[in-house]
């Protein structure tokens, strides 16, 4: 079964390939010209000010956390659907603990308002 | 014919030497599935613009080939030869990296994809878990071409992209755990064969909520209008890809319309059975059908039956564009968490349950295959 991963890899390597040859093709096919202004970060027809890597809203950090907390649940859940037939009521009781304490905490983040967004 | 050319190639994949063999082959299969998809892609891209054009009772492009029919190749070779703009404060290697860490990923997902029965580069046992997390790796191009522009709006632009695409790729994993229980395999080939039977096999019907959080969390995740807060045009211009030029924003542009292309081969094949014909399983009415004589088999199931479902889900995509205003961005946020997430936990009891009762036409052991 493992060798049913070989062609995976290649596919990964000429998907790879393919975007580097249309990059290169661009590369030597187009005209090259630069001037600072034309190198200079586009913004509306202003002089660039301030770094761009500026603060930015703490929000986006809460979405990466729950984000994480979700999937992972996700990966928890894969494997027992999969089993689902196998391990009948009993499993489905079990999972439904495990989610009905992962629904509390989304209920307490909701409440919360961790997922506003004003 | 098809027997000749495929007679002749295994032909010459013989007179290589011995351990080039298998490279060969599989290299030309992945070649028969990547030229397709790249025609497809460009040929999207004209359909995309046709459509919506009618839809505002415009005619679209008409000027390049007969009815605009050559537009999509003047658009490559047009960006072929325009200079590609590397900014000065660029981190370089990241920003002429990124449009190929969104691109490949989009491309080789197409690996496990089953076009007809047997029909699969690899028939791996993970098959959806490796399209799942094939697929989340794009949103890394995404976020690097934002932070490697050093440009104000790029770097915006990436970061409403990726909290975009990570909020509604938990709708999309939920929607798939409830794919799995309906078939109980990951295994995309055995996920069609499940709904083999007629059109109420499909698990669109036992698992509607799912097919249509599902759908909608694709159009989100590939950055689509209503969803295309990433690029609104009018207020931050591009969004990740603004300081991209010339092929650079082709391939970005290639992966995009791969990923769309990809949303919607997924679809069809958890929700709309696949291969399988719409008109299978009806008794006397499809008997007759598919033995009719020269036309019998386009009426059978096949390769032509999901490629017309994938076109229909594309038409979906565009028919939103032309339809819908842009979402605002804390709608587009309520609506992943707090609405898609709860519909798809309670659906995935609903779907557990449905499974253990055994529950006809779709749940019954031994009426199935």
């Amino acid at each position: 079964m493992l060798e049913e991963y070989l062609p995976i890899w290649i596919f990964m390597l000429v998907g790879l390939g393919f975007g580097a040859v249309l990059l290169t093709v661009g590369f030597v096919l187009s005209p090259h010209r630069p001037d600072s202004e034309k190198l200079s970060p586009y913004e509306c027809g202003f002089e660039a000010f301030e770094d761009t890597r500026m603060k930015f809203d703490v929000r986006y950090y809460l979405v990466a956390i729950l984000f994480i907390i979700f999937d992972l649940e996700i990966a928890f859940l894969f494997p027992w659907a999969i089993v689902l037939d196998e391990i009948g009521w009993f499993g489905f009781g079990a999972m439904f603990i495990f989610l009905a304490i992962l629904v509390i905490g989304f209920i307490y983040e909701w409440k919360k308002g961790a997922l506003e967004w004003e | 014919m098809f027997e000749l050319i495929l007679t002749i190639w295994q032909d010459a994949i013989a007179l290589l030497p011995d351990v080039l063999q298998p490279f060969a082959a599989i290299i030309s299969k992945i070649v028969v599935i990547l030229m397709p998809l790249i025609i497809c892609v460009a040929f999207l891209t004209l359909a995309e613009r046709k459509i919506i054009g009618y839809m505002q009772v415009r005619i679209g492009p008409n000027r390049v080939g007969p009815r605009g029919l050559l537009q999509p190749f003047a658009d490559t070779f047009k960006l072929m030869f325009k200079e590609i703009i590397i900014p000065s404060n660029s981190n370089k290697f990241l920003f002429v990296g990124a449009p190929l860490i969104t691109f490949a990923p989009a491309v080789a997902a197409w690996a496990v994809i089953p076009f007809d029965e047997g029909m699969a580069l690899s028939n791996i046992n993970a098959g959806l878990l490796y399209v799942l997390a094939i697929t989340s790796i794009g949103v890394y191009g995404v976020i690097i071409a934002g932070w490697a522009s050093n440009s104000k709006y790029a770097f915006l632009g990436a970061m409403r992209s990726s909290a975009q695409i990570v909020s509604y790729e938990i709708a999309m994993g939920f929607a798939l755990v409830g794919v799995l229980i309906a078939s109980g395999s990951l295994n995309m080939h055995e996920i069609v064969v499940a709904q083999k039977g007629s059109v109420l096999n499909w698990f669109a019907l036992p698992l509607f909520p799912l097919f249509m959080v599902y759908f909608i969390s694709g159009v989100a995740e590939t950055n689509r209008a209503p969803f295309d807060v990433a690029e609104g045009e009018s207020e931050i211009v591009a969004g990740f890809h603004v300081e991209y030029s010339g092929m650079a924003f082709a391939v970005f542009f290639l992966a995009e319309y791969a990923n769309m292309i990809l949303i919607s081969a997924l679809a069809a094949i958890m929700f709309l059975g696949g291969w399988y014909s719409p008109l299978a399983g009806l008794g006397v009415v499809s008997d007759t059908l598919f033995a009719l004589p020269y036309i019998g088999w386009a009426f059978d199931s096949g390769f032509h039956w999901l490629f017309f479902k994938i076109a229909f889900f594309l038409l979906m995509f565009l028919w939103f564009r032309a339809t819908f205003p842009r979402y605002r961005y804390d709608q587009i946020m309520r609506l992943g968490w707090k609405v898609f997430i709860p519909i798809t936990i309670v659906w995935l009891l609903v779907a557990g349950v449905m499974v253990l009762a055994e529950i006809p036409p779709w749940f019954d052991k031994g009426g199935l295959s």
